[in-house]
């Protein structure tokens, strides 16, 4: 927002494009303006919230270009030509994810302000690793914080996600993560 | 006070030349930008002096992994999830694969670039001790051209480097000479993902029938800045690991290493920790030298 509480989509600024949720979108906002607040403000996708502000907290996670970014570290115009997935892009018509269907059914949600950066940290891992050790679910999850759950039902509804998928053989390779002297 | 994005210039030129051509235009005025993952939380809290930013997100010929013959060249803007996924660098070159995933958490891999670690320049950077312990080389670009200097001699100061105000980090280069070396790395912080480190130590280290031929070893939050410890190195250097050697290794490191008290940690538990990290090392050493 701007001093006068408006939106700064403004035609003086430059015109950034990029698509969320498969939809294409165009913004006239300054480019050092933060995704986070052009997904809130300018597009009104409130979901994606803001915790830390400066990327501890992951309430703000969506997927660009399939990474996981916290997206109140990315200057808008670095998302120039990206396609963004917020919370929003989970359910399909009013169908939800099986991972929003896990985490209702798990108890994986209690206030809400994480579980929208919960579940794209969870979506991110689960596209890349449909069926991840436990200890892939936490290292998936780690940038993530909630202070309701104690994070042992967030991840059983993410194992629990995975296990409602269809097998599916063609994941990719676990990554190294070991703090260990070797 | 939030940072305001209209006090704030971002311009993207698009290529490397480009961006060099601004920067040797206008020296001093720009400030390259690439993944954000430091910036950008100096300009939420409203404390990002840097009021022109030039873009290097994006920029193909700064985001690559390229071996030849002698060593493997990492782009500056190669991603800590880009080290982590390259099977070859896994392979060859372990420690800076695993000093990557201790990079804050999958969000930050996905952002965090390596030549930005570096230029950053935090005593705990967690890609520092890693790269110290693999004899790494600095390539940097400028219209002028481009230049290397070894890691070891990038850093000057805290928070300061040798590269000029027209020159950009260009690439990291890993020597391929380790595939003998016995190697260490590990970092010592509060947990295992979204920590910076009170202390972290590599190292690499060739035996010859017992006798300690080559070491080194890369400290970090030890110093104002990442650093070789090279006092303690030539205490080892030519030895066999008695004992008294180790004990000797262990008062060079106590006397040459200048940790400080920090919100982090104190400057006493960090020495602690540090010779003990060592010790760790020279005792894996010893065995491996042990066996026939």
């Amino acid at each position: 927002m701007n001093a006068n509480g408006k939106a700064n989509t403004d035609a003086h600024w430059p015109a950034i494009s990029f698509a969320v949720n498969g939809e294409s979108r165009t913004v006239n906002v300054p480019p050092m303006k933060r995704l986070l607040d052009v997904l809130r403000e300018d597009l009104h996708l409130t979901g994606t919230k803001e915790g830390c502000g400066e990327g501890e907290c992951g309430s703000c996670s969506v997927r660009m270009n399939d990474e996981l970014v916290n997206s109140c570290l990315v200057p808008v115009l670095q998302a120039e030509g990206a396609e963004i997935q917020t919370v929003e892009g989970l359910a399909l018509d009013g169908e939800l994810d099986p991972l929003q269907q896990a985490f209702l059914e798990n108890g994986g949600a209690q206030c809400g302000i994480c579980t929208p950066g919960m579940l794209m940290a969870a979506a991110q891992l689960l596209a890349h690793r449909p069926h991840p050790s436990d200890a892939e679910i936490r290292e998936g999850l780690a940038g993530n914080l909630c202070r309701c759950t104690g994070f042992t039902r967030i991840i059983e509804s993410v194992a629990a996600a995975a296990r409602a998928t269809e097998s599916n053989p063609a994941t990719e390779p676990a990554l190294e993560q070991t703090n260990h002297a070797r | 006070m939030r940072g305001n994005a209209e006090m704030h210039e971002l311009v993207a030129p698009g290529s490397l030349g480009a961006v060099l051509d601004l920067l040797a235009a206008e020296p001093g005025q720009w400030t390259p930008i690439a993944g954000g993952t430091e910036l950008m939380v100096a300009f939420s809290a409203g404390r990002l002096n840097a009021h022109k930013l030039v873009n290097l997100w994006g920029i193909p010929d700064l985001r690559t992994i390229e071996a030849t013959p002698q060593s493997v060249a990492v782009g500056a803007a190669a991603t800590f999830l880009d080290l982590r996924k390259h099977a070859g660098l896994n392979a060859e070159f372990p420690l800076l694969a695993r000093a990557a995933s201790w990079i804050g958490s999958v969000a930050n891999q996905s952002r965090a670039t390596l030549g930005g670690n570096l230029v950053n320049g935090s005593p705990a950077a967690d890609s520092s001790p890693a790269l110290l312990a693999y004899d790494a080389e600095i390539e940097t670009i400028s219209v002028r051209g481009r230049r290397k200097v070894p890691y070891s001699e990038f850093h000057t100061g805290y928070k300061r480097n040798v590269l000029a105000v027209d020159e950009l980090l260009y690439a990291v280069h890993l020597p391929r000479r380790f595939s003998r070396h016995r190697q260490y790395l590990r970092k010592v912080g509060t947990r295992r993902a979204m920590a910076i480190a009170k202390v972290a130590l590599g190292a690499t280290a060739l035996l010859e029938r017992g006798v300690v031929r080559e070491v080194r070893l890369g400290a970090a939050s030890l110093a104002p800045y990442p650093t070789r410890l090279k006092q303690t190195e030539a205490a080892l250097l030519g030895q066999t690991l008695t004992r008294e050697t180790v004990l000797a290794a262990r008062r060079a490191l106590l006397a040459e290493v200048l940790p400080i008290d920090d919100i982090r940690s104190t400057a006493d538990y960090r020495r602690r920790v540090a010779v003990n990290l060592l010790e760790e090392f020279l005792l894996e050493l010893r065995r491996e030298g042990l066996l026939p």
